[in-house]
């Protein structure tokens, strides 16, 4: 029975999961979520393991979620079940490859649709990060720390661009420190200083 | 054609740490610079395809390139290549991590990390808004904001915020080309 839920669920995730990795996460936060498969605990440390192994975020959380909810197996059919609706998708549209080019561009239906689809995955990336403040990611005011300077690092990047030189030590500094994979490790570090007794 | 699409694609997934944006400028160096298996505007129709469809990106591309180069087996070799490597990887970690976890040094850290993972989620919308607004009427954005509000205090699934702009959309392009 946990099998077909858990295929039902990431089949689910995989069909309806527009806009790549961050805009699946509210999908997937949603199901774990409701099936008890794990904490918001074990689903943030999840995401902060995807963030600094190589490849892309559904298929990690699939392949994490699928083990501790049903061990290995588990995972096989988690991450199969994430792929099956791509497949079938991509290859429909792959058949109609060169009758899609012509219609695809100046379909308006489908231009607005896809345009408005863009503001959806804003909302459902917003949602993801909303939903991730809750007292057990955020426990003390250190943690809002952290937060802001993460988010600053962020977004320092874009706010600079164009006003100082890729190529001067400083830009190349900010664009080093903006890397996400850094920044966790950095605020892990910082993590095990604070709170290790 | 299986083992190539195969092995250009364990090369890809291996090495991309940050999901699937950070896979594309990659499979375009292989793939179209090194391997010349599709020319570059056939590469970026492939991005817009694999962006406008449902699923992860990464695997999209992979079934794209695969199909175009080798059919059915190089579909097979190219998701097959772009996936094992995190399924692996996450495999192992998800087999250490129920014991790791319960250390306090292992905890310590993920505390420091937690509140850091919001802020990758969050920080990349402010550009997002920008592009998508692209100097146009900055409105519906508030559509956004509903579907965030939805979502987090309405507990609404966001499967059925998705079927609404489809829906919603699709409406409102039928309606305006009726009333002209």
């Amino acid at each position: 029975m946990i099998y077909f839920q858990l295929f039902i669920s990431f089949f689910k995730i995989g069909l309806f999961g527009f806009g790549g990795g961050l805009a699946i996460l509210s999908l997937i936060q949603m199901e774990v979520e409701q099936n008890g498969w794990m904490t918001q605990q074990e689903f943030v440390d999840i995401v902060a393991v995807s963030q600094v192994t190589p490849g892309p975020i559904g298929i990690n959380c699939a392949t994490y979620v699928g083990y501790t909810a049903a061990g290995f197996w588990g995972s096989v059919l988690a991450t199969s079940a994430i792929i099956l609706p791509s497949l079938i998708i991509m290859l429909t549209i792959c058949k109609a490859y060169f009758w899609l080019n012509r219609r695809f561009h100046d379909n308006l239906y489908f231009s607005q649709t896809l345009r408005m689809l863009r503001f959806t995955v804003i909302g459902l990336i917003a949602a993801a990060a909303l939903l991730l403040i809750k007292p057990t990611t955020f426990i003390d005011p250190v943690s809002w720390i952290i937060f802001a300077a993460v988010a600053f690092f962020t977004v320092l990047p874009q706010w600079l661009n164009g006003k100082i030189n890729d190529r001067m030590v400083l830009g190349k500094m900010v664009n080093a420190l903006s890397h996400p994979i850094l920044l966790i490790i950095l605020s892990g570090i910082a993590g095990y200083c604070i709170y290790m007794e | 054609m299986f083992f190539q699409l195969f092995c250009t694609y364990l090369k890809i997934g291996t090495f991309t740490l940050g999901g699937g944006y950070a896979m594309l400028p990659l499979i375009q160096r292989e793939v179209v610079d090194r391997k010349g298996w599709i020319d570059e505007e056939e590469f970026l129709n492939m991005i817009a395809l694999a962006q406008a469809a449902p699923g992860l990106i990464a695997v999209n591309s992979a079934i794209f390139i695969g199909w175009r180069v080798g059919g059915w087996r190089g579909v097979a070799g190219a998701v097959l290549g772009a996936v094992l490597p995190s399924f692996l990887i996450i495999l192992a970690i998800a087999m250490v991590f129920s014991e790791w976890k319960e250390l306090p040094a292992v905890e310590a850290v993920f505390k420091g990390i937690r509140p850091a993972v919001v802020a990758l989620i969050a920080a990349p919308l402010v550009k997002m808004a920008k592009t998508a607004t692209n100097h146009q009427s900055p409105l519906p954005l508030l559509w956004s904001l509903a579907a965030a509000l939805l979502i987090w205090l309405g507990g609404v699934n966001p499967v059925w915020i998705i079927l609404a702009t489809i829906i919603g959309t699709t409406a409102s392009v039928w309606l305006s080309a009726k009333l002209r």
